[in-house]
């Protein structure tokens, strides 16, 4: 019996669960997911919770329902894996997994405590995040609450997941406001130590002014140092301040602490992995999939799809003894909701930054890319459905892998 | 695009000065950005641009600030001194790779 072990229950770890049960034989293979929360969240969907869109019912799942039989569920923090002797320590029972294959699916976390000032008295009730659950449902209370003032997001640095979120929020909170008939009163301000929100050549012609012509004011290339909470101001490494009624944080993200205690992250915890084929490059029999990687793919879970799409039929090949095929491209697709009931799309990879066009889906499609629109918004909301009842369980969606010219604009 | 000449050696620099080629870089260069600039490189400077080489090596992306000051061990107070305003985009530019970048 050989053993394969994943390590995080999240979207990479319950897909890559779901269809390595469905291409290994149980009598030959035994497979074991080790996650410390019961709860499985679907994360694209807290951006909508501080605007009342969802309630924290939708996006929450108990873990353990997601797996398919076969699957065995440990619930449990990770001590530290062992790569030399092929096993991982558990700090709840069983003490001690071994494994044959080992997949490290352990994500990227905000890390409020990185920056000064932000953790404290004013947490949750001044200062909020959007990143987790308690964050998005604490924003939502404070924002009903909010008649005027100066609203705040500051990303603290890259990488983060899902890198567009915070310009969704910035979108959804000029709506919001709009809405409420008091975006008249109400100062948005987006501070970030990047060089404008968009970097990239096509995105920064097609979508440049888009924060102007909502009054969205932005503060680039300012790298927040601490906060003081009680003058309610940001203070950069260069001691400049921007001062705020109400600040929404994105913190830094660091991969997990179970990387770090055993040794085989680099600064920020994250795993050395080969780009095109997963596998982790120190180790033969380890492969990383999701936020956990070092890849210079975007955080998020379009990505951990794509990533599971190409790995399994990779693993088979290498369980066989054929060499891993360099199939991984970086291929990243999101949609950026605009508020007023419109989204953008976004496509692209290692190589091609985000383009203009079409983006053809069999059924439903096609979406505008760079382009708002109103089916960009429902394709959206549709996903939410789709991630729960296709997407976790591992079920193919009738979306190419690795990334195509077909419908873009070059 | 265009062609320059820097430290004696023809390269292509995009708009903003950044090589388009990090493979053309030398030491040379990496002094011509710098002095561009009005940075004088020591010894330490020298440590954090070979820190943000070696890590577009091996990541094929160049490093945002937290990542240079945790994985060159370079406190970001000391980052800035070395290369004010901007250090991450600073250093990226004397390294002769591409300045830090968001997905779109």
């Amino acid at each position: 019996m050989k053993h394969v072990v994943i390590l995080g229950g999240g979207t990479a770890g319950t897909m890559v669960a779901h269809r390595l049960a469905e291409a290994l034989p149980s009598r030959e293979w035994a497979l074991t997911v080790v996650d410390q929360d019961p709860v499985h969240y679907y994360q694209p969907g807290f951006l909508f919770i501080p605007f009342g869109i969802y309630t924290p019912r939708d996006v929450v799942k108990p873990r353990k329902a997601l797996f398919p039989p076969e699957v065995r569920y440990i619930q449990s923090e990770i001590e530290a894996i062992e790569p030399d002797k092929n096993r991982v320590h558990l700090r709840g029972e069983p003490r001690t997994l071994s494994y044959d294959f080992l997949i490290i699916a352990t994500g990227s976390h905000p890390r409020p405590d990185e920056t000064p000032g932000l953790l404290g008295d004013a947490w949750h009730k001044t200062i909020f995040d959007f990143y987790t659950l308690e964050g998005a449902t604490a924003l939502h209370r404070a924002l009903e609450r909010f008649e005027k003032g100066r609203l705040v997001l500051n990303l603290v640095d890259m990488p983060i997941k899902c890198p567009v979120a915070p310009l969704e929020f910035l979108f959804l909170a000029d709506w919001y406001f709009h809405e409420r008939g008091i975006r008249q009163n109400v100062e948005i301000v987006y501070v970030t130590p990047l060089p404008g929100a968009f970097t990239k050549p096509r995105a920064s012609q097609v979508l440049g002014g888009v924060l102007e012509e909502r009054n969205i004011r932005i503060v680039p290339e300012f790298y927040v140092e601490r906060v003081d909470p009680e003058k309610k101001v940001l203070i950069s490494y260069e001691e400049e301040e921007v001062p705020f009624d109400l600040l929404v944080t994105v913190p830094i993200h660091y991969g997990s602490e179970a990387i770090k205690r055993s040794g085989i992250g680099d600064e920020l915890n994250y795993v050395p992995t080969d780009k095109h084929t997963l596998k982790a490059r120190e180790f033969d029999n380890i492969f990383v999939l999701g936020d956990a990687t070092d890849t210079p793919a975007s955080k998020a879970g379009s990505v951990a799809h794509f990533m599971v799409d190409v790995f399994v039929p990779n693993f088979l090949r290498y369980i066989e003894g054929l060499d891993l095929l360099p199939t991984f491209d970086g291929h990243s697709n999101c949609y950026i909701e605009s508020g007023f009931g419109k989204a953008f799309l976004i496509d692209f990879n290692y190589e091609t930054e985000p383009l203009p066009g079409m983006y053809p889906l069999p059924g439903v499609g096609p979406f505008s890319l760079l382009q708002e629109s109103r089916i960009n918004h429902w394709g959206k909301l549709l996903f939410r459905w789709i991630y729960w009842h296709v997407l976790l369980k591992g079920k193919h969606l009738p979306v190419p892998a690795r990334m195509s010219m077909a419908g873009k604009w070059a | 695009m265009a062609t320059k000449v820097i430290a004696n050696k023809e390269v292509e620099v995009n708009d903003e000065g950044y090589l388009v080629n990090p493979d053309d870089w030398t030491e040379d260069i990496a002094r011509a950005m710098a002095e561009e600039l009005g940075i004088e490189l020591t010894d330490r400077h020298w440590e954090v641009i070979r820190f943000v080489r070696n890590y577009y090596k091996e990541h094929g992306k160049s490093p945002t600030m937290h990542q240079i000051s945790k994985g060159a061990g370079v406190p970001t107070k000391e980052l800035f001194k070395l290369f004010p305003k901007g250090p991450a985009k600073k250093v990226a530019r004397i390294a002769g790779v591409p300045k830090p970048e968001g997905c779109i």
